[in-house]
């Protein structure tokens, strides 16, 4: 016997996301220039979106200041190009560890606040650094700035895209923000897939769904919710400096902003199917679906995301996916451990 | 003395915070359950009371009377019909319902209201104020914070001297026990957040009465709500009360320094008692 999570149904599936994701890649070749923009914010969303899947889904913690993150990653990517004339591109990682550094600081007094008050909690720090950047002025202070006109002229990689495809300097940025933001989810994914498969995976689990049980069998429930979120801190800072090298202006406002980089992130994973890998993916769809039909309404927009959201939490707490997955059985990233009969040679 | 004078104004806005939180504080600590829609309700009663003054021509404190009985009804509905099917041990789905109902009662009021600033007008209070000899103090801060301190009275006498707020505690120290003894938890939930949407009420007639409100500023009432909370301690009403001083009077010395800083301090000032005493400076509950 051995201990296996892999499904006949996962390799197909496995295979499957390959095909889309070369498809994706050759995408720019035929796709307008408004798909890609789009897919551009879809694939961040759902970047985002698997990120906080990680911290509440798996971790635990419902954090509603993750916009902390965002915006601290896409202010130190500014930085970096403003202050020490980086190239966009090259200054991303800086966003990832700007945010790692703030996401130390920021467990340390969340962890503090026992269950349902760390969501606020990480609020209240979100809230701090919003302010403390708005003080920043030689980054255009609560006014915001934009990337100066030299920095995204000549962006590393731009020129070849350019040639390649036959398009304007403008529209071979976008192929490259959307290539980046492609890459930035795959591997999100693939490493959230690796990472449950692995022994922490299975340390999440028991945390999750009991975490007295997880103590008594030596696992170090601390060390592992920072270790989520540092992680998660981490990826949200370069998806943050990868969505303003795309957007190429800032204010504290936008790129603190709880409703955009959380609140669409929350309901998305909700609605998708909260604790899944297949949740945020579904969720993404059904969020984008329901912009494109609701784009004209303004606030009805919101107000029916949050309804959807409490309706989903009522009803089907684990999402759509969860609804799905309960009917069919279906599971597109088998995370679960099976014992599988090994038939020896020559056992006979 | 100019500093006396900002310190005493930031006690008595510390009362604002106090009445913003004795509701937050009321729901946790009976079901300990975090609405994260609290901000937007109190928004949502200053709107109310604002449809109340301008359709029957009413003077807030009298639009607010006919307001807190219509709260307590969509409090106690809230709770029986939504909250109640979602209160568990796994702490996840209520904070994603009622940050579902936060998104939601903002654009609804953004829908029906338009994102303009409105005001509550109290007449010649608004201006009126009254020399304490060291001091000059306007009449609605120093009613403001009269009226915490009542409600906080109030609430004490509900909790310690009548049969449901026994009732409140006893379902708040152990829900299974309490069933066993003739009472029914989610009853007592229903009315525990009804009596919350009171508080709530009163705390938005002061919001309404004494500064301009939008539909967008409720995260930001739950923020100062939540800080005074754990500030005070968790289940203490009188610590709500100091943590709300506390963070009112860093955000007045803060804004004294830099008009910039007075929204920062306040949160500084919440991290500082956070690091140096994580249970608050007058602990009682246990959780």
């Amino acid at each position: 016997m051995r201990v296996t999570t892999s499904t006949r149904t996962g390799r197909i599936a496995g295979l499957s996301a390959l095909a889309l994701v070369a498809l994706a890649l050759a995408l720019p070749a035929f796709a307008s220039r408004a798909v890609i923009q789009d897919l551009f914010t879809i694939l961040t969303l759902l970047t985002l979106a698997q990120l906080w899947n990680l911290l509440a889904g798996y971790g635990g913690l419902v954090s509603v200041g993750q916009q902390a993150f965002v915006g601290l990653g896409a202010y130190a990517m500014f930085a970096g190009v403003i202050l020490m004339g980086l190239d966009p591109i090259l200054a991303i990682p800086l966003g990832g560890l700007a945010a790692l550094a703030l996401s130390i600081p920021t467990a340390f007094f969340a962890f503090r606040l026992q269950g349902a008050y760390f969501a606020i909690g990480t609020w209240v720090v979100a809230e701090v650094t919003r302010l403390l950047i708005a003080q920043w002025k030689t980054l255009g202070g609560g006014t915001g700035t934009s990337l100066p006109r030299e920095a995204t002229s000549d962006i590393l990689g731009v020129e070849p895209i350019r040639v390649l495809f036959g398009l304007r300097e403008a529209a071979a940025r976008d192929v490259l923000a959307y290539w980046l933001a492609l890459a930035l989810a795959v591997l999100t994914i693939a490493a959230i897939y690796a990472l449950l498969r692995n022994r922490l995976g299975l340390a999440l689990a028991a945390v999750r769904d009991n975490t007295e049980a997880a103590k008594s069998v030596g696992i170090d429930t601390t060390r592992i919710k920072w270790a989520v979120f540092l992680i998660a801190a981490f990826v949200t800072g370069l998806t943050g400096a990868l969505i303003y090298v795309q957007t190429a202006r800032i204010s504290p406002d936008a790129a603190f902003s709880v409703t955009n980089w959380t609140a669409y992130v929350i309901f998305i994973v909700v609605i998708g199917g909260i604790g899944r890998l297949e949740g945020p993916i579904l969720g993404v769809i059904v969020f984008y679906a329901l912009q494109q039909a609701l784009a004209d309404y303004g606030a009805w927009y919101l107000l029916t995301l949050g309804l959807i959201a409490v309706v989903v939490m009522l009803f089907a707490p684990r999402g759509l996916w969860g609804l799905l997955s309960d009917r069919t059985g279906l599971h597109l990233f088998p995370v679960r451990r099976r014992l599988e009969r090994i038939d020896l040679e020559g056992g006979k | 003395m100019i500093w006396l004078d900002t310190l005493v104004q930031g006690i008595l806005l510390g009362g604002l915070y106090a009445l913003f939180a004795a509701g937050l504080s009321l729901v946790f600590g009976i079901m300990r359950l975090v609405n994260l829609a609290h901000g937007d309700m109190i928004v949502f009663a200053a709107f109310a009371i604002l449809l109340i003054t301008q359709t029957l021509g009413l003077h807030p404190f009298l639009a607010a009377l006919i307001a807190a009985p219509v709260m307590f009804a969509l409090g106690w509905a809230l709770q029986r019909f939504v909250l109640n099917r979602v209160l568990g041990k796994d702490i996840l789905p209520p904070l994603l319902v009622t940050f579902g109902l936060s998104v939601a009662l903002q654009n609804g009021l953004l829908q029906g209201f338009s994102a303009d600033s409105q005001r509550l007008a109290a007449g010649p209070l608004e201006s009126a104020s009254v020399d304490l000899g060291l001091v000059t103090v306007g009449w609605m801060p120093l009613l403001t914070f009269a009226t915490a301190i009542a409600v906080i009275v109030g609430l004490n006498q509900i909790f310690y001297r009548t049969a449901l707020g026994r009732a409140f505690r006893a379902t708040s120290d152990d829900p299974v026990t309490a069933s066993l003894m003739g009472i029914a938890p989610k009853g007592v939930f229903a009315l525990a957040t009804g009596l919350a949407m009171v508080v709530v009420t009163i705390a938005a007639l002061y919001l309404g009465m004494r500064s301009n409100f939008d539909p967008s500023i409720g995260p930001a009432r739950l923020i100062y709500a939540f800080e005074a909370v754990i500030i005070g301690g968790l289940g203490s009403l009188w610590g709500t009360l100091a943590g709300g001083v506390i963070i009112g009077v860093a955000q007045t010395f803060g804004a004294a320094i830099n008009p910039e800083w007075q929204i920062l301090a306040g949160h500084l000032a919440f991290l500082v008692v956070l690091l140096l005493r994580p249970r608050g400076l007058f602990p009682r509950a246990v959780d």
